[in-house]
């Protein structure tokens, strides 16, 4: 029932160098999984989401292999076992 | 990523702290400022919009913000010259939920004064200041400025809505002046609880109406400690002078090829010496006529005078932006400035001549310059002796001697042919 968070290298030292974070108790989002990732690891998710909740506009989250912007975003729903993967965007310059 | 290099620093040494669109850079010299090592990049892929040292209370700290286009940004310190930089766990400057507002960059980071050693602020975007009185550890929203009722009509500008100055009063700890682009400048005379739009006189050349209350899109404001009630403004067109500590402001443009430019530095030991980049116009914000020249004036405002001794005079379509430019404390007082072309020009004599320090840095944001330790304790070589040029008169008088020495050899020829 747990849901694995996939983190990049740039988040790992935000979480004691680990590269996967799992979420025992069973969210029903990704929005309530990040809230109980900022429990444990609030540096992690102050990088992923801005003060006003949103997700940064030049990171990607994905449920599998669907990116939330087509499913809900943050209130897109997680099926037992998922992984969120956490993934830097490619804008940059 | 990139290796990073690091300096050994010791007192009486000269730091250069230089940020950029891709990381930060420190260049280290002694009191002769004549050679420069390098350390860096520091940050490899973050801006870095602001720098700053605190050597308040024995420390010997540099900070730096750091923003990531992906992950956001927070303030690092170092207190070994960047060797090491602090990672805050979670971001340290952050709005409180109930602004509504998140962080985008962090633009300028002010030490405070000596009597207050503990005392940081900086500014961020969107335009808000906060805070440090714990000599950075947490920081705060200045709620006073941040809960202005002119906040909603800020406008933001070319590089975002930004708080990019904080000038504390060096004497009265109660006042401070910040300036927003665009907002315009604002004062607190009791301790940041309210705030005074204080742009009389200054224009807004971008708005139907020229001189509004507040709007104005003020690029950078200086002011010297030992006369903090004089103020000059560089704006987005216009170079203005306060003696009113900001109630005020009177045009002093004078004979610059442009009044539109962004950086402007204050002398560290004269209050009437200021220097400026006039950039040619709000479309093209590069240096007029391709020539990258430093505006000196050295009667507050009363005549302005080119400095291009060193600087390149062709094809230099070179922009500095706001915080690009600044000057240490030795003296005579070095100048630096960074272009978006990432080149680093150093001054050692007051402007008076420059060298290119660096070329080919990521495009340049940010210059502080930092003495550490006492600048009066600081070995600073006399400048060499110039050859003193000869007097018109005694020119003129050789001139005379020669034809006739010439005329007199002639003849003494002459007299030996006779012979």
């Amino acid at each position: 029932m747990a849901v694995r968070v996939l983190l990049p290298a740039y988040l790992r030292p935000f979480a004691g160098g680990r590269a996967e974070i799992e979420i025992p108790a069973h969210p029903p989002t990704v929005g309530a999984a990040l809230e109980t990732l900022r429990v444990e690891h609030p540096g992690v998710v102050d990088r992923v989401l801005t003060e006003s909740g949103g997700v940064r506009r030049h990171v990607n989250l994905f449920v599998g292999e669907t990116s939330i912007r087509w499913t809900g975003g943050l209130e897109t729903k997680l099926d037992d076992f998922c992984e969120i993967s956490i993934i830097q965007a490619v804008s940059g310059g | 990523m990139p290796a990073t290099r690091h300096v050994t620093v010791k007192d009486g040494d000269v730091l250069v702290l230089v940020g950029t669109m891709k990381g930060a850079f420190l260049f280290r010299s002694n009191g002769a400022r004549k050679t420069w090592d390098v350390a860096g990049p520091y940050f490899p892929g973050h801006a870095v919009y602001a720098m700053a040292y605190d050597g308040r209370a024995g420390r010997r700290r540099l900070w730096a913000s750091a923003t990531s286009m992906h992950w956001g940004g927070d303030l690092r310190s170092s207190d070994d010259f960047g060797k090491t930089w602090t990672t805050p766990a979670q971001a340290n400057v952050k709005f409180p939920p109930e602004a509504g507002l998140s962080l985008t960059n962090i633009w300028q980071i002010r030490v405070g004064p000596n009597e207050q050693p503990n005392v940081l602020w900086c500014g961020v975007e969107p335009a808000s200041l906060f805070e440090s009185r714990d000599a950075g550890e947490t920081w705060e929203l200045v709620r006073g400025l941040h809960d202005h009722p002119h906040r909603p009509r800020w406008e933001p500008g070319g590089g975002g809505l930004c708080l990019h100055t904080i000038l504390p009063d060096p004497v009265d700890r109660h006042r401070m002046v910040v300036a927003i682009s665009t907002g315009g400048v604002y004062r607190t005379e009791d301790g940041g609880h309210t705030w005074n739009a204080c742009n009389r006189g200054v224009r807004a050349d971008f708005l139907p109406e020229k001189h509004p209350e507040f709007g104005q899109c003020v690029h950078k404001i200086v002011q010297h400690p030992r006369r903090p009630h004089t103020m000059f403004l560089q704006n987005h067109w216009g170079l203005y002078r306060s003696d009113d500590g900001g109630d005020s402001w009177h045009d002093i443009a004078g004979s610059v090829p442009s009044d539109f430019g962004f950086a402007m530095v204050i002398h560290p030991h004269d209050p009437d010496v200021v220097y400026i980049v006039p950039l040619e116009s709000d479309g093209f914000r590069a240096t007029p006529e391709g020539k990258l020249r430093v505006y000196r004036t050295r009667d507050g405002g009363g005549s302005w005078e080119p400095l291009t001794n060193g600087l390149p005079q062709k094809q230099a379509y070179e922009t500095v932006l706001r915080d690009g430019m600044a000057a240490d404390a030795l003296d005579p007082a070095g100048v630096y400035f960074g272009t978006r072309s990432g080149k680093l020009f150093a001054s050692s004599d007051g402007g008076a001549s420059w060298r290119l320090l660096a070329d080919g840095l990521p495009p340049i944001v940010c210059v502080k310059a930092a003495v550490i330790g006492d600048p009066k304790k600081v070995r600073v070589p006399k400048p060499a002796a110039r050859k003193k040029p000869a007097s018109r008169k005694k020119v003129a008088i050789r001139k005379m001697a020669a034809p006739r020495k010439k005329a007199a050899t002639r003849k003494k020829a002459a007299t030996r042919r006779r012979r």
